[in-house]
């Protein structure tokens, strides 16, 4: 059981695959400027990423090298395109909001890398929870990064008013920046910053040292 | 293992997996679908509300969409028409069958559409004395992507517009899909179309000087979005124009649609 629920955690916050491995930026830029499309999305790349392991991973004695990666997507974007399905009849408004990227999916490159990495040499039960965990981490970060965005850009959280606006007689002025793809890059960023600050065994080595100044008489 | 490799193993793993995965999209695609066709329905029903200016958050559509009567117009003649099931009627599958629609010439075609249904499907909404209080008209035409689909809603006096809204185009985000902006369609309502009998609204480039003699008949251009909001211009010229709903317009005021 150990392993299990480990499986299940590293991704979360010791192997996160935005903020440790940085997949999956894409998506993470396009859908945060509100909570409940992340929410959705979040729901959507876990089912997506857990089944899809469970499926490469039973028939992965079978699948033949050579054409590994294209029965791979056959099975994310079956998945995708019923996830898909399922949102257009049952969430039409925020399937609408999220338009391509649930499509999108099928490159999510968290999905891809997982079934690749993981459930093409594990069992199906491990494969799973792997991809469970993966999609619990990518949600880590996007309801954090949508948090802060939809909170602090519109003054809102799930569409509540939080922060009443100048524009409707309160007093918060909204950064309208963080209603922009680019604020999420900072947003991860300061995210990655805080997690490496706590776990430091995630800071990778520099590829260069820097070296230090040549001093000016030298120089000339 | 190594008789994963085979051609054969390939060939065999390769079509049985197609076909468990064609079974599972399609049986989703076909147990989803009338739940999708409602979703789409009422998607429709809240799009003629909101163009009309009439959408209030939080009731019910299908409640609010009462007191709006669809009605098929025959684009021939301008006149009310019974051929067509207005609920079951699809202008846009209409418009690809030779038999429901007539080719347009490109003199007469300005907003890039080819083929004119015959019929169309117009919603009348009605205040509480049972008079027309608001005319919705489907229209479409081409941006610059692809053909945006929206309703125009006018007054009673089939002049004055009461509110537009595309439901559907493929214009780029933030450039030509800020004609979904409220903002920008919020300039609407107020506009008069016609002057002297011809279409006369239109989107400049710019903003409108409310002080110029022809402001009420001038929309805000969108910025970056030349081809988009030219393309919202010619379709407003075409279906309000004589191919369009004009002789509609005129015959149900004057009363004899």
């Amino acid at each position: 059981m150990e392993t299990v629920k480990e499986t299940l955690t590293t991704p979360i916050f010791r192997n996160n695959p935005i903020a440790l491995q940085i997949l999956g930026i894409c998506s993470a830029l396009a859908v945060t400027s509100s909570l409940k499309v992340t929410l959705v999305m979040c729901i959507a790349l876990t089912f997506v990423c857990a089944f899809s392991n469970l499926g490469v991973s039973a028939i992965r004695r079978h699948i033949p090298g050579n054409i590994r990666i294209i029965v791979q997507m056959v099975i994310i974007a079956s998945l995708v395109i019923v996830v898909d399905e399922f949102l257009k009849a049952y969430a039409y408004e925020i399937s609408k909001q999220l338009s391509v990227f649930v499509g999108l999916i099928i490159t999510n490159c968290i999905v891809m890398g997982r079934a690749e990495a993981f459930a093409m040499k594990n069992p199906p039960l491990p494969s799973f929870i792997d991809g469970v965990g993966n999609g619990l981490g990518y949600s880590v970060v996007l309801i954090a990064v949508a948090v802060v965005r939809e909170l602090f850009g519109s003054g809102k959280l799930m569409g509540f008013e939080i922060l009443p606006l100048v524009t409707e007689g309160g007093w918060y002025n909204p950064n309208g920046l963080l209603l922009l793809p680019p604020s999420a890059f900072f947003l991860i960023g300061f995210f990655i910053w805080a997690l490496r600050s706590f776990d430091k065994e995630q800071v990778e080595e520099p590829d260069f040292k820097m070296a230090s100044h040549t001093p000016a008489r030298e120089g000339a | 293992m190594s008789s994963n490799d085979s051609i054969k193993k390939t060939l065999i793993v390769a079509f049985s997996l197609c076909i468990v995965c064609s079974v599972i999209v399609s049986t989703a695609a076909v147990v989803l679908k009338p739940a999708q066709q409602k979703n789409q329905a009422l998607d429709v029903k809240r799009n003629i509300l909101a163009a009309a200016g009439m959408l209030q958050e939080g009731a019910s559509v299908e409640e609010q969409f009462a007191q709006i009567t669809p009605r098929v117009v025959d684009l021939r003649t301008g006149e009310f028409s019974d051929a067509v099931d207005p609920d079951a009627y699809d202008q846009a599958k209409a418009s690809k069958d030779p038999q429901m629609s007539t080719a347009l010439e490109p003199a007469e075609d300005p907003a890039k559409i080819f083929r004119r249904a015959h019929y169309a499907v117009v919603y009348l909404a009605r205040n509480a004395e049972g008079d027309i209080d608001k005319i919705i008209l489907p229209v479409h035409g081409y941006g610059l992507w692809g053909t945006l689909y929206g309703f125009v809603a006018l007054e009673s006096d089939a002049n004055t517009i009461a509110g537009l809204g595309f439901y559907q185009h493929k214009e780029t985000p933030g450039l030509g899909g800020e004609v979904d902006n409220p903002r920008w369609k919020a300039q609407w309502p107020g506009k008069q179309v016609y002057s002297d009998g011809d279409v006369e609204i239109a989107v400049i480039k710019g903003t409108v000087d409310p002080a110029a003699a022809n402001a009420e008949y001038k929309v805000d251009g969108l910025a970056g979005a030349t081809l988009t909001t030219r393309g919202v211009s010619n379709l407003l010229r075409y279906w309000l124009g004589e191919n369009g709903f004009e002789p509609f317009l005129e015959n149900l005021k004057t009363g004899e649609a």
